[in-house]
């Protein structure tokens, strides 16, 4: 007797989550970012977002491979060494209706990219902007990067002796509108953070902490999976409630911080950190700060800000997408081109 | 007061009382940058223009905010030839700094219109001079001493136009368009210019022999620089994505594009049909061109020669993952900084083949500024249709000086769009391979982000790829794509603008050139011909790569001289890439390099030298 096939679930969208997958990976087995393609394609199921609503793009590195592990059915850019943050500027500019991924690594993003980087936080462009972060450049066999922490320790024995950047504390600095920290090996937190992410209008930075198995999860590193283990302190602990989910939560309000997203959909922050303020500039990067001097790797939601518009509002752009704006608007008509003749002689 | 304190040697009776020389001169105009001269220029200019008299305007200016010396060289030809001339035979000296060497680059019986503190009268005896106490004047009808300094530069239009029999209507009515809504900035600016006309009717006696005369060459006919041309051919090819960072001598490019996008494509409600960044760098303008071409906008950047440079990486990745992207390069001299303030035709090869790997580069060359707003158009419509980035090459001196024209025209074509499938058609097909040539004409379909179907994603990487998009190391499928690729680039030939055969007779001798070197060669060729009694024809380029009618005009002539404004002959350089081995011996060059746009005069010496070497008749011929 035949078994009846199970009906696959769907999200509100009526997609199946195979919809959402990708090629299979050809990242080294255990490498956190293969953690986050999951989480990737989790969040943008769960919020019924179309798969051909999203751009995917990238830089050079591992990480920023990671685009063809998820999301067969999205565009994907896989660019040039740091130049993620370009060609995404251009592409949301052609299109600012769809929703925008980008995957970039500490190398990509902290030292080759990092003009383009700072500039892309700045503009508030609405994207998201993955960094899978392990302190080292592994198709090149191991070398640090920008982001690697003063001491951490090479397998070869190579001590890191400059200072790491942080990349939350400068895109807060600089006018990204959500900055959070994440790890590869924290399915929820993640989860939830790109859930509320994907919900944000603006630049969205989450820099994730992702091992690198190979090269730099070693006794020593600080970008190791037991060092995080041990040393990831939560800030706050995020809830996030999709605008189509049923509101019924009960929750003591003085424990959490509440924020409505621009859908409609609200993120809670349960405080972890006495008094922690998502909203405040000066207070995030004060905290980050504090934290680094201890050696805490916090994670969490560090900022914050719905209001802010973002670089589409600024340039006022026309609802519909550039891109595919029919002559009728994009050559202006003959009686202009007249005046203007006219007015050159 | 003295009329004219002239003080000529007995020689000069002669041609005071026999010729005038009518619409056939120069006159320079030297000024300190950043003192307002520019709008005074362009008034006399115009006042040229306006009396039916070709005139072209060319500024030699520093690069330099304010203070160091600035020439603008304001040319009428009767004959219609527009190119720098070597010499000029007015000077109006308003810069002590330079005034001295100003005066002794005069030619005999040259004429100097100068402040009368300068006394630049003792410099020299050949030379009629025109003393105007400009300070004097500026402060009778100027109260207000801020705007002192702009004044000053109107009364010398007003002593030029007196000296020269331009009339004053004309060049009221030029001002007028100016300042078309500001009066009192009229009424200040005519109040200049009628006060230096006044002083010098009631002061000098006409004694040079430089007049202009009334024409009805320039009827119907439209003044304006190639980098305005360039913008307005970018808007009415419906541009949408505009990325730039910016650099002289390009950065008017965007400036005008964007003035004329908030003019004529703003919604009845307010918002804007495109949307212009200034990036951070180059590197980020021309990546976000690609960004927007890959998602279906009509994408540009502007930029010179260090921009191109910075650019050369993204522009492997636009010809390897076939981006549409149009790419302006105004050419400044180079290398490095180079001179940024002058112009040279000395960045085709790098252009051509920018970026690491086998790269090759469709470049449109404009040779006017009709050609500035047709070729920008061009490339928009081939970079969709090639799927590729495509250059438009111009210069500074076509790009920063004011030319005259015949008025452009409004396209007549719809927009080629390239090949795009949408939903509907994948529904029909059932899925593509993006890099497939179904077609045979080594193009294949692309999709846009958001197309609403299932199979219409594609990968798009400059790594290696195959056919369908996905990530490949095979020997076979790589070498594939790159014959595709460069088969494209080989049916592009008949694609791009054919050249112009320009002068298309029997003569042995043929010239190849493109860009601004055009003025200067046709001009150069009456020269040859009233000179050495030598016709010669000329093809005029448009663009790279070569049509089949330039491997042509090579095989029909003995000698080809190849005109271009570099030192290292790049244009034929590029030719004999190109040409079959057994016609390469019949290139030859003439190069211009100092920073100045070529003249005639450049060309035809060094044809002379080439073509009649020997040293007695050269010298004979050239007397």
């Amino acid at each position: 007797m035949a078994t009846a096939t199970p009906i696959p679930k769907v999200n509100h969208v009526g997609l199946p989550i195979i919809d959402y997958r990708g090629g299979k990976s050809t990242l080294c087995a255990g490498c956190g970012h293969n953690a986050i393609s999951e989480r990737i394609i989790d969040a943008l199921w769960e919020m019924g977002v179309e798969p051909e609503r999203v751009m995917k793009m990238s830089g050079i590195g591992c990480s920023s491979k990671s685009p063809a592990y998820f999301l067969s059915r999205s565009h994907s850019f896989n660019g040039v060494h740091g130049r993620m943050p370009a060609i995404s500027t251009g592409a949301i500019l052609a299109n600012h209706t769809m929703t925008t991924i980008g995957v970039s690594g500490d190398g990509d993003t902290a030292s080759i990219g990092m003009g383009q980087f700072v500039h892309l936080m700045r503009r508030n462009l609405p994207m998201i902007y993955i960094i899978e972060n392990n302190g080292v450049y592994g198709l090149t066999k191991g070398q640090f990067s920008a982001t690697a922490d003063l001491g951490s320790k090479l397998k070869t024995g190579v001590v890191n002796d400059l200072p790491a950047i942080d990349t939350c504390a400068l895109a807060i600095q600089l006018g990204a509108t959500f900055v959070a920290r994440s790890f590869s090996g924290d399915k929820k937190q993640l989860l939830s953070m790109l859930k509320a992410a994907i919900a944000h209008k603006g630049t969205v930075l989450l820099d994730v902490i992702s091992p690198c198995v190979t090269f730099n999860d070693h006794e020593g590193s600080t970008k190791s999976y037991k060092f995080m283990q041990e040393n990831d302190e939560p800030i706050n602990e995020i809830g996030f409630v999709a605008s189509f989910d049923e509101i019924e939560v009960d929750y003591d309000s003085g424990e959490i911080y509440e924020v409505e997203m621009h859908d409609g959909s609200n993120l809670r922050l349960r405080k972890l950190l006495e008094d922690y303020d998502p909203t405040n500039k000066a207070n995030a990067v004060r905290t980050i700060m504090e934290a680094q001097e201890k050696d805490e790797i916090l994670t969490g939601v560090f900022y914050i800000n719905t209001e802010h518009p973002t670089f589409i509002d600024l340039l006022n752009v026309v609802d519909e997408p550039l891109a595919t704006l029919p002559e009728s608007i994009t050559r202006p008509p003959k009686s202009a081109f007249d005046a203007l003749m006219t007015s050159l002689k | 007061m003295a009329t004219s304190d002239l003080a000529l040697g007995q020689e000069q009776g002669a041609f005071e009382a026999s010729t005038h020389i009518t619409n056939d001169f120069s006159i320079n105009v030297a000024t300190v940058n950043g003192s307002g001269s520019q709008s005074a220029n362009s008034v006399l200019q115009k006042s040229i223009f306006g009396m039916g008299v070709p005139v072209s305007g060319k500024n030699l200016f520093p690069s330099n905010i304010a203070g160091q010396p600035t020439w603008f060289v304001i040319r009428a030809s009767k004959d219609g030839y527009v190119a720098r001339k070597r010499e000029s035979e007015i000077l109006v000296a308003l810069n002590p700094e330079t005034a001295r060497s100003d005066v002794e680059a005069l030619p005999t019986a040259g004429v100097a219109i100068y402040e009368d503190n300068l006394k630049l009268d003792q410099i020299r005896e050949d030379v009629f001079f025109y003393p105007v106490p400009f300070d004097k004047i500026t402060a009778a009808i100027c109260p207000e001493p801020k705007l002192r300094k702009l004044v000053k530069n109107m009364i010398y239009v007003g002593v030029v136009a007196q000296l020269l029999a331009i009339d004053l209507g004309v060049v009221e009515s030029g001002l007028r368009a100016q300042f078309a809504k500001k009066q009192k900035v009229f009424d200040l600016n005519f109040g200049a210019v009628k006060a230096g006309f006044d002083y010098a009717q009631a002061n000098f006696t006409k004694r040079d022999r430089f007049f202009i005369e009334r024409m009805n060459k320039t009827a119907g006919k439209i003044i304006i620089d190639g980098n305005a041309a360039c913008g307005m051919g970018a808007v009415f090819a419906g541009v949408t994505v505009v990325a730039w960072y910016p650099i002289t001598p390009s950065t008017s490019v965007v400036e005008a594009t964007t003035d004329l996008l908030k003019k004529l494509r703003v919604t009845p409600e307010g918002k804007a049909t495109f949307a212009v960044v200034q990036a951070e760098d180059e590197l980020a303008a021309i990546g976000m061109v690609l960004g927007a071409g890959w998602a279906g906008a009509r994408s540009m950047t502007s930029t010179s020669g260090p921009g191109m440079s910075l650019m050369a990486e993204f522009c492997g990745l636009g010809y390897y993952a076939e981006i549409p992207g149009v790419i302006v390069i105004v050419q400044r001299t180079g290398p490095s900084t180079g001179m940024p303030t002058r112009t040279q035709q000395a960045d085709l090869l790098p252009a051509a083949f920018l970026s690491h790997g086998d790269t090759k580069h469709v470049i449109l060359l404009p040779g006017s500024v009709k050609e500035c707003f047709e070729l920008t158009q061009a490339a928009f419509d081939l970079a969709e249709r090639m799927q590729t980035p495509v250059f438009v090459l111009t210069d500074l001196d076509l790009g920063m000086n004011n030319w005259m024209s015949e008025p452009f025209d409004y396209p007549s074509k719809p927009l080629d769009r390239g090949k795009v499938l949408t939903a509907e058609d994948l529904n029909r097909l059932g899925g593509f391979a993006r890099y497939r040539d179904v077609d045979g004409d080594a193009i294949g379909w692309r999709t846009l982000p958001g197309t609403r179907h299932p199979k219409a994603a594609y990968f798009t990487r400059g790594s290696g790829h195959n056919d369908a998009a996905a990530y490949t190391e095979k020997p076979e499928e790589y070498q594939a794509l790159m014959d595709r690729l460069a088969q494209k680039f080989e049916n592009a030939r008949k694609l791009v603008p054919a050249p112009v055969a320009v002068k298309d007779g029997t003569s042995k001798i043929g010239f190849l050139a493109y860009g601004s070197t055009d003025c200067a060669l046709l001009e150069s060729l009456d020269q040859i011909k009233q000179r050495y009694g030598q016709e010669a024809d000329y093809m005029r380029i448009r663009a790279y790569p070569f049509s089949k009618a330039i491997h042509d005009f090579v095989a029909a002539h003995e000698r080809i001289y190849v005109v271009e404004q570099n030192r290292d002959a790049q244009l034929a350089s590029l030719l004999k890439l190109d040409l079959p081995a057994g016609q390469l011996i019949k290139l030859r060059s003439i190069l211009h390099y100092n920073g100045l746009p070529v003249d005639a005069e450049s060309i035809t010496e060094q044809f002379g030298a080439a073509e009649f070497p020997i040293p007695e008749f050269a010298a004979k011929e050239s007397i």
